[in-house]
């Protein structure tokens, strides 16, 4: 029988290394796969790794996947390392794109361009309350953060699906469930012409740095990963238990919702009931991938696009299913819990003993 | 032929070799202590007779015959039986039900019961076998577990650390249960680090040190000067105690009542007692009568749930939190170090800023250096071995690390010190410093609480007494003035309600 004995001290060296292995891993499965698909591997691999990096256009289209998961990410990365388990960013994305899209219908031709800031702010705000409600509920019911803040992603989706098919239907749309194209003004500036990265590519770049140094050099910073790391320490120092989980999740929904919000200003241009793609889903393994480390999420969320963005190029390329997006996504998320568990503890063998005769 | 032989037994740990070149010979019918500082390693070579550790080398004789011991089930077959120093006791269920859990085959309840009601009455260990554990002291809790072991009619019977929960009373009456056993031919190993206990009860010693063997003797004619040469290398350093001029009351209690929040815990009635600066006084007693909730509520973590009334330097804090408490200089050292006093994965530093705000700036922000330099006076001032301030609190020893704890709570010059069971698990040489300093902080004019379960502790450092039990408090006495024997009576519960009162006034 196998057995886990736990090491006496896990090797730093390794805990750094242990996304690498799991990509590693990942890319072998990737590579059989394809072997016992009949497809090339290499050519596999090249529209994963190569293809998406290969020209501005490309990395344009990288951008635009990158900047969700990265600010989900950053967000869910605090609100676990505080012990919060916020697995519905997806519903504070959704949340946000809404409250973005609100304050987009409001806006005409003629509306100045600070608009967009407004969008932002009232996406944020929109993600928050989302996130806050979680918080509410565990701290006034005490209800499970992880049920509630997953059940809150298919209410959200029933909210958006409610407001495209009725109140916020564009009456010229020929009864598709979607808003009318909102007002030019409401477009987030492009960074390039001709190309679609846009500035929250800078809102995002902004984000990295001040959640580092909120969690790295702030006393509250300190507070919220103390109430995750030792909450009986937290309790003794007299940090609140309750400041933690408002502030995790306000911060975590507030980035989901913040991230929704550009994606209705930036590449959407308008709802649907196809605004929900996954992002929120897709960030709690960025999140984990990148250590729960600000620098390490931009890497992961990096690592996650391509593997989206060549997912969709193998479908159209290959004859491949998109579905093998979310295979290899979940292989990563998988291959990077067994490396962590083995490199916190050692497999032993165990044979059954038997007792001597008397 | 000898009941037990261990010869060159070696067992390493990643970067600590617990025993090594360990010889231990047991006869039957023998009391044999295993005499041993905390991190000597007597609970390793334990756990090599009991199964649940294997030698690296080395080789265990079992009368006569070499075997391997790989479980512990391999163990009890042998006839090895083992008290453990924490219980594993069913609250909800009787006593009988408890035992009747841990055995194999197929033996009946009622037949079971009648056993153990044989068994108790063969040995003296009163016990009820129709009792729910919850309903039962701690002393009583032993009895069962050592029940338990006996009903298994072992040849080798295993104690850790078994006094450390009882009174002086309960422990005499230990010893006679003990020496009977031992009369019908049964073999006990004794484990502890109280030299006086070892000398009254062991016929034969064997002494760990930092993993090796520094003696085998009978301590029956040591004396505990030898024995803690042997045990520590030196001889426990003196304490001086001097008398401070006794100040203004720094913290009053007054009928503090707590309701126990988790299952089983105890209720705190009407507790009353003022502690005045410039004075240290002891709270004795089992653990588990009280003194978790006492602590709790002192330390402000659940300031809802108590009745009654807490001032602290003249001001009413009943309902204040822990930082506020601590603004206004009350600190507190817990029982527990890591996970609580400490969090185990953050560095020395880091652990500063749990009860420290100096480091802390406008809008929180952290000043790294001021925070390293902190760490660094705490880490000298009170000479924590440590290889950084940046090491994880966990890479200490549980002495160095208990002095960092209690260092930063010194260093923080607070006006009332509240510690728990400062030295518990500590080395001699660290316990020593650790009463040192709180002796100095009294003497600077701090009012020090000691919650402490360790009795030489409390006649050593502090100036007066109360005893806890059944979550309610007894009057107050000097040290000068009670007895060890009174003291074991009060921890019972039973003291003179009215009569002390009045000496204390």
């Amino acid at each position: 029988m196998l057995d886990l004995e736990p090491r006496a001290e896990p090797s730093r060296a390794m805990t750094l290394l242990s996304p690498v292995f799991a990509l590693i891993f990942t890319l072998l499965v990737c590579v059989s796969m394809f072997l016992w698909l009949g497809k090339d591997p290499w050519q596999g691999l090249e529209l994963f790794f190569v293809e998406p990096l290969s020209s501005p256009r490309a990395l344009a289209e990288l951008s635009l996947k990158v900047v969700p998961l990265l600010l989900i990410g950053l967000g869910l990365a605090l609100s676990f390392r505080t012990n919060v388990w916020n697995i519905g960013a997806e519903g504070q994305f959704i949340l946000g794109a809404i409250g973005a899209g609100g304050v987009a219908l409001l806006a005409s031709e003629r509306t100045s361009a600070w608009v967009v800031l407004a969008l932002l702010l009232a996406g944020t705000a929109a993600g928050m309350l989302w996130g806050g409600l979680v918080a509410w509920c565990r701290d006034r019911f005490n209800a499970n953060e992880i049920l509630v803040s997953l059940m809150l992603v298919y209410i959200a989706e029933q909210l958006l699906s409610y407001l495209v098919h009725g109140p916020w239907k564009d009456p010229q749309g020929f009864n598709f469930p979607q808003t009318i194209t909102f007002a030019t003004p409401t477009e987030i500036p492009r960074l390039f012409t001709g190309s679609r990265a846009n500035a929250g590519m800078l809102v995002a770049a902004l984000a990295v740095p001040l959640v580092w140094l909120y969690l790295f050099r702030t006393h509250g910073g300190f507070r919220l990963q103390l109430s995750g790391l030792a909450p009986h320490a937290a309790r003794y120092a007299g940090f609140s238990a309750r400041r933690s989980l408002w502030t995790a999740c306000l911060i975590s929904g507030g980035l989901a919702g913040l991230a929704g919000a550009l994606e209705v200003s930036g590449p959407l241009g308008q709802l649907t009931t196809h605004v929900p793609v996954g992002y929120g889903f897709a960030a709690i393994i960025v999140a984990f991938v990148g250590r729960l480390h600000p620098a390490g999420v931009v890497a992961a969320s990096v690592l996650m696009s391509l593997l989206t963005i060549g997912g969709e190029l193998c479908q159209s390329r290959m004859g491949l299913p998109k579905s093998l997006t979310a295979v290899f996504q979940g292989l990563l998320l998988i291959a990077l819990l067994a490396c962590d568990t083995l490199i916190h503890n050692r497999l032993k063998l165990v044979r059954t003993a038997r007792a001597p005769a008397r | 032929m000898l009941r037990l032989e261990l010869t060159g037994i070696r067992k390493e740990y990643p970067g600590v070799c617990a025993n090594d070149d360990v010889s231990l010979a047991v006869a039957p019918g023998e009391i044999h202590a295993v005499l041993g500082e905390n991190g000597a390693g007597k609970s390793t070579l334990m756990r090599i007779i009991y199964g649940a550790a294997r030698p690296d080398a080395g080789s265990i004789c079992w009368n006569g015959n070499p075997v391997t011991i790989a479980t512990p089930e391999v163990a009890r077959s042998l006839g090895i039986a083992m008290v453990f120093q924490h219980f594993s006791l069913f609250e909800t269920l009787s006593v009988a039900e408890n035992i009747w859990l841990g055995q194999r085959g197929s033996e009946r309840l009622t037949d079971l019961t009648a056993r153990i009601q044989t068994a108790s009455k063969t040995y003296g260990l009163e016990l009820d076998p129709e009792r729910p554990v919850h309903t039962l002291s701690v002393g009583e809790r032993q009895r069962v577990e050592i029940v338990r072991a006996l009903l298994t009619q072992p040849q080798l019977l295993i104690l850790d650390e078994p006094t450390s929960v009882l009174t002086p009373q309960a422990v005499q009456k230990l010893f006679a249960t003990l020496r009977d056993l031992a009369k019908t031919g049964c073999s006990i190993l004794y484990i502890s680090h109280k030299l006086d206990e070892i000398r009254q009860l062991c016929t034969r010693c064997t002494v760990l040190r930092g993993g090796r063997v520094t003696g085998v003797l009978d301590p029956r004619g040591e004396t505990e000067r030898t024995l803690s040469r042997l045990m520590i290398g030196s001889e426990p350093p003196a304490i001086e105690r001097a008398t401070a001029a006794l100040g203004e009351a720094a913290l009053v209690v007054a009928r503090l009542g707590v309701k126990p929040n988790a299952p089983f815990g105890t209720e705190l009635t009407n507790l009353s007692f003022t502690l005045r600066a410039g004075e240290i006084l002891g709270v004795a007693g089992v653990s588990g009568n009280g003194q978790k909730e006492l602590l709790e509520a002192l330390s402000g973590e659940n300031p809802a749930t108590h009745t009654g009334a807490i001032e602290l330097l003249g001001r009413e804090v009943t309902r204040c939190l822990p930082a506020a408490r601590r603004q206004l200089g009350l600190h507190y050292v817990p029982e527990e170090r890591l996970g609580r006093a400490a969090a185990p994965s953050l560095s020395l530093a880091q652990n500063t800023l749990l009860t420290r705000r100096e480091p802390v700036g406008r809008a929180g922000w952290i000043d790294r250096t001021r925070l390293s330099r902190l760490a660094e006076r705490v880490v000298a001032r009170f000479q924590v071995k440590a290889p950084s301030v940046d090491a994880p609190a966990t890479s200490l020893s549980g002495g160095n690390l208990q002095k960092f704890i209690v260092g930063r709570e010194i260093d923080a010059k607070p006006k009332v010190l509240i510690v728990a069971q400062p030295t518990w698990g500590v080395d001699v040489g660290a316990a020593a410093q650790i009463r040192a300093h709180l002796l100095e902080l009294k003497r600077n004019g701090s009012a020090v609480l000691l919650v402490s379960e360790d009795l030489d502790e409390l006649l050593q450092v502090c100036d007066s007494l109360v005893v806890m039990a059944r979550g309610r408090l007894s009057p107050r006495v000097s040290v000068g003035a009670i007895t060890l024997e009174q003291i074991g009576e009060w921890m019972s519960g039973l003291w003179p309600a009215e009569a002390v009162e009045a000496q204390v006034a």
